[in-house]
């Protein structure tokens, strides 16, 4: 049976040290004397601990055993591809750990060639012309990728004030584009959970600026109409973008580039490899084709005898302060020498593999659905267990917190948005049939269950450091508590901290 | 390919196939227009794939191409050499934590939203703030957001930078704002470096949206006038923004003293090396009035209790994020820089009430130092006689370039250009004595 450490470990707020410091600071011997204007002097230090190195790193690794990662077990998280970090990425990782990103181009020639490289192999991926590696994450270039399509209709001199985006579509998609300014169309998907062609026809006019769309997309299905998709978009001279969230899915036998797409983004945390870090950081690329490519952010690397950073002639500008995450990128750059071409060609193959071997386990799970059974999958599946909810109360939800139970992390749920009580699974490539064959086991137990016995799993997870989280107390106003200042402030009552003006 | 130590079911293939039902593997792809499917060997990475002494072997040459300092670079502007704790860097390759994903089941992610929490509540402190988010991507993106946040509570259209700004963040908001249409407007800079005040009175208030002050500014200046910014703001419904660099506040009143609605920053000081930019960390924090928290993009930690009445973390107001809510969410972020603010979390722990009180006092000496001894040797002047903290603008009496690269013949980076004869040094507790005053014979030599 799996079991989580619980460690009743008090907030670092509250250990009761005092006079005591975990870092020495070095000290020169200077005679300066501190002239702060006294204005904005601070009279005395932050309130912040008084610990030993000892006790915050005993804190902090208790935390670290009531935590779950991929090298704990498997999170079939749709849409995230959790696969393995491979742990050659961290020594990667270092390469440029002690440059500053403004020291002078002749001194980091080592990172920029890195960055070129990354540059070059992301297009060739992609099937694109130009790549930049300035955006920290996948929705940050989603928001390049759309305010490229803004700048370009507005260098044509048209007004297009309309994105479309699949219903199935990731919510950063109209969310990237509301910040762009554009009002977002949504594209209804027919009965098979895939573009529906005569729903796009008539919602494709001169207003619209482009499309975003996911392929495969977010059911896991190739949206196998992609040529007259992009055809229609096209006619209008409209902006195909490629949500690069679910590539892993297609890595290595079909690009977004010979697909028709103008602009891919791509999560590097996903496809290639860099660590998730409990919610980031990530990393991620914007990639142009043909004419959309002099938009893209800037810098990019150029190779000129020498690396040269330079900004496109008509760039949307900045998504991040300075390179993007070079760390992350360096992660990313280990994996794909890791694989080489031979590799990465076979990484859409096996993902999708493995995900197609864990329906075939499924079949027949009592109160498990599948949409369009009959066409294979990609990188992820989706299941709706509205069947298992009607008959036995035992919902998404709860078959989540069931897995937790058993050594799994649970699939994505409730999402895509088009399918009642989802479960949204994505093996990746990385785990083994048997973790496959153990994982599917687990699903049938808990359906069984459900039938017999549902208030068991109704009340998972008990095996989990804590179990169901009271959500009402954490979100309402009166007892809403996001920092310990808060929390204390509440406990004592003594200042109104609601200060509405 | 029958193995690779990252794909473990190469040798399965065929077991896998037969479970399926299927002869081929690449009849999983049927539904790929056959025109489309690649047929070529795909340029990436090499040919083969590599092992790890070839990998490391390809490491070892970028890192020999790039140039070996001798010391860590005189160069800040966002981005600030410090020490990292070794404690720091051994918590963040905990595998529970770096390959965790966003806590979104925290019954089985106590751990890190406690920690989340932690580095919310010490960045609070920090700060004199309530509400921080978990991160941000970095100083640039969290100022962005910040405007885009007083736009919603407004619903104004012009923002008030100063012409102190840091230039690589304004350019991020620049980039960021343009979709709203939203106009940045300069505040000048007076005489002696700092805000020029007498330019509120010019502007007509009932059209701002946001005030923005940067402290120290980019030039490295403190500004003194601040809280006249703040009252300015709170008398005409300006939602009023202070950027800081983290250690300053050991020294420096923080931005909740000051009486900011929102606060941002870079947690890159906290214990990150420099990374060549990133991955760093965006600091986003504001006051406890709903007004503004619901406007707060990113995550949020907060304390509950579970089933049994033990305290518990989760994730909190989840409604204003993109997953919820869409194209009506506060912002798009998903993805953030949690692992930087566990860093963060760390390090302010072992830091503390005291340590960060004297690395800030450390920092001001060394810099002070530095830039009385280059005035000493005679190579030019401070532009201004204002205070300044860890960076100052000092003017050269000779061309700088050539002074910049006598000091990078000798492994030693000078500041940051700014004009033929300017330049921005940054001097941090990394920098000793002995490279301070190498630096300056050198830079002596050839001024």
């Amino acid at each position: 049976m799996w079991r989580q450490a619980y460690w009743n470990e008090p907030l670092i707020t509250e250990y009761k040290g005092r006079g005591r410091q975990g870092f020495l600071i070095p000290k020169e011997e200077i005679e300066i004397e501190i002239n702060v204007p006294e204005k904005v002097k601070r009279e005395d230090g932050p309130n912040l601990p008084e610990l030993s190195e000892l006790e915050v790193v005993r804190h902090f690794i208790r935390l670290s055993q009531m935590s779950f990662g991929v090298d704990t077990g498997m999170m079939p998280l749709g849409s995230c591809t959790m696969k393995y970090n491979p742990k050659i990425e961290e020594e990667s990782s270092k390469v440029g750990e002690n440059t500053h990103p403004l020291q002078d181009e002749e001194t980091v020639q080592g990172n920029l060639e890195a960055i070129y490289e990354m540059q070059r192999w992301l297009a060739e991926v992609t099937g694109m012309d130009e790549c930049s590696l300035q955006v920290p994450a996948g929705s940050a270039g989603e928001l390049a990728g759309v305010l490229m399509a803004r700048k370009y209709h507005r260098d044509m001199s048209r007004k297009r004030n309309e994105m479309l985006v699949a219903d199935t579509a990731h919510g950063t998609n109209p969310a990237s584009a509301a910040m762009a300014g554009f009002t977002v169309i949504y594209v209804k998907s027919n009965s098979e959970g895939l573009v529906d062609l005569d729903v796009l026809k008539e919602t494709v006019t001169e207003r619209v600026a482009g499309f975003m769309l996911t392929n495969p997309n977010t059911m896991g299905l190739f949206e196998e109409n992609i040529k007259e998709i992009a055809k229609l978009i096209h006619s209008i001279d409209g902006i195909l973008y490629y949500d690069g969230a679910n590539l892993n899915g297609i890595l290595g036998i079909v690009r977004p580039g010979d697909m028709g797409f103008d602009i891919v983004h791509l999560n590097l945390h996903k496809t290639f490899g860099v660590p998730h870090g409990g919610g980031g950081p990530g990393a991620g690329a914007v990639c142009a084709k043909g004419k959309m490519a002099k938009y893209l952010p800037y810098p990019i690397v150029t190779k000129n005898g020498k690396y040269e950073l330079i900004k496109p002639e008509r760039s949307i500008g900045k998504i991040s302060v300075f390179h993007g995450n070079f760390g992350n990128l360096m992660r990313s750059y280990a994996y794909v020498l890791g694989l080489g071409s031979e590799g990465i060609s076979m990484i859409g193959r096996m993902s999708s593999l493995a995900t197609n071997y864990l329906i075939s386990k499924l079949k027949g799970v009592r109160g498990f659905e599948l949409i369009a059974p009959h066409r294979f999958r990609k990188h992820e599946v989706v299941f709706s267990v509205k069947k298992l909810a009607n008959e036995t109360g035992v919902t998404a939800f709860d078959v989540a917190k069931a897995l937790l139970d058993r050594g799994f992390y649970a699939p994505t749920i409730y999402f895509p948005p088009n399918v009642e009580e989802a479960l949204m699974i994505e093996p990746t490539e990385t785990e083994t049939v048997e973790t496959l064959d153990q994982f599917a086991q687990a699903l049938k137990e808990i359906s069984e269950t459900a039938y017999k016995n549902p208030a068991t799993i109704t009340s998972s997870p008990i095996n989990t450091s804590v179990g169901r989280l009271d959500q009402v107390k954490a979100n309402h106003p009166s007892s809403l508590t996001p920092t310990y200042r808060v929390y204390r402030a509440k406990a004592d009552m003594k200042e109104d901290i609601n200060i509405e003006r | 390919m029958n193995t690779h130590p990252w794909l473990p079911n190469l040798s399965r293939v065929q077991d896998m196939l037969k479970e399926i039902g299927i002869e081929e593997l690449d009849e999983i792809f049927n539904d790929v227009p056959k025109d489309l499917v690649i047929r070529h060997g795909l340029k990436v990475g090499k040919e083969k794939p590599l092992s790890e002494d070839e990998i490391r072997g390809r490491l070892s040459q970028l890192s020999e191409s790039n140039a070996k300092l001798r010391y860590p670079p005189f160069l800040g502007a966002g981005a600030y050499p410090h020490s990292v704790p070794s404690a720091v860097k051994f918590i963040l390759s905990r595998s529970e934590f770096y390959t965790a994903y966003t806590p979104y089941q925290p019954e089985v992610n106590q751990g890190l939203l406690q920690a989340l929490f932690e580095y919310q509540s010490l960045m609070a402190e920090l700060l004199d703030m309530d509400v921080v988010n978990s991160s941000h991507y970095d100083w640039g993106g969290s100022l962005a957001e910040a405007v885009l946040m007083g736009y919603r509570v407004n619903g104004r259209k012009k923002v008030l930078v100063p012409e102190s700004i840091n230039p690589y963040h304004e350019e991020v908001v620049r980039t960021w704002v343009d979709g709203r249409e939203i106009e940045i407007k300069k505040i000048p800079l007076a005489d002696d470096g700092k805000l020029n005040l007498d330019f509120l009175s010019k502007v007509d208030p009932s059209e701002i949206s946001s005030i923005y002050v940067q402290q120290p500014n980019f030039f490295g200046v403190i500004e003194s006038e601040i809280e006249y910014v703040t009252d300015w703001a709170r008398k005409n419904g300006v939602i009023s923004i202070i950027g800081v660099t983290p250690l300053s506040l050991g020294l420096l009143k923080s931005p909740g003293e000051l009486g900011f609605d929102i606060a941002v920053g870079d947690g890159q000081e906290l214990g990150i090396p420099l990374n060549f930019g990133g991955p760093y960390s965006g600091i986003l924090a504001t006051r406890m009035d709903m007004k503004l928290v619901r406007q707060m993009p990113g995550r949020i930690v907060g304390m509950t209790e579970d089933v049994n009445k033990k305290r518990g973390f989760t994730l909190v107001l989840q409604t204003r994020e993109q997953f919820a809510r869409r194209e009506k969410a506060t912002s798009n972020i998903t993805t953030n820089e949690a692992l930087i603010a566990l860093a963060n979390a760390v390090y302010l722990s072992l830091l503390g009430k005291s340590g960060i009180r004297e690395l800030a006092k450390e920092i001001y000496k060394r810099s002070h130092y530095a830039a009385r001894e280059m005035e000493r040797a005679e190579l030019g002047k401070l532009k201004w006689r204002s205070d300044f903290f860890e960076e100052f603008t000092f003017v050269f009496k000779s061309n700088y370039n050539r002074i910049f690269q006598a000091l990078l013949d000798r492994g030693i980076h000078g500041g940051l250009k700014l004009t033929e004869n300017e330049a921005l040094f940054c001097v941090t507790e990394v920098h000793t004595r002995e490279a301070i005053d190498e630096a300056i014979r050198i830079m002596k030599e050839v001024s």
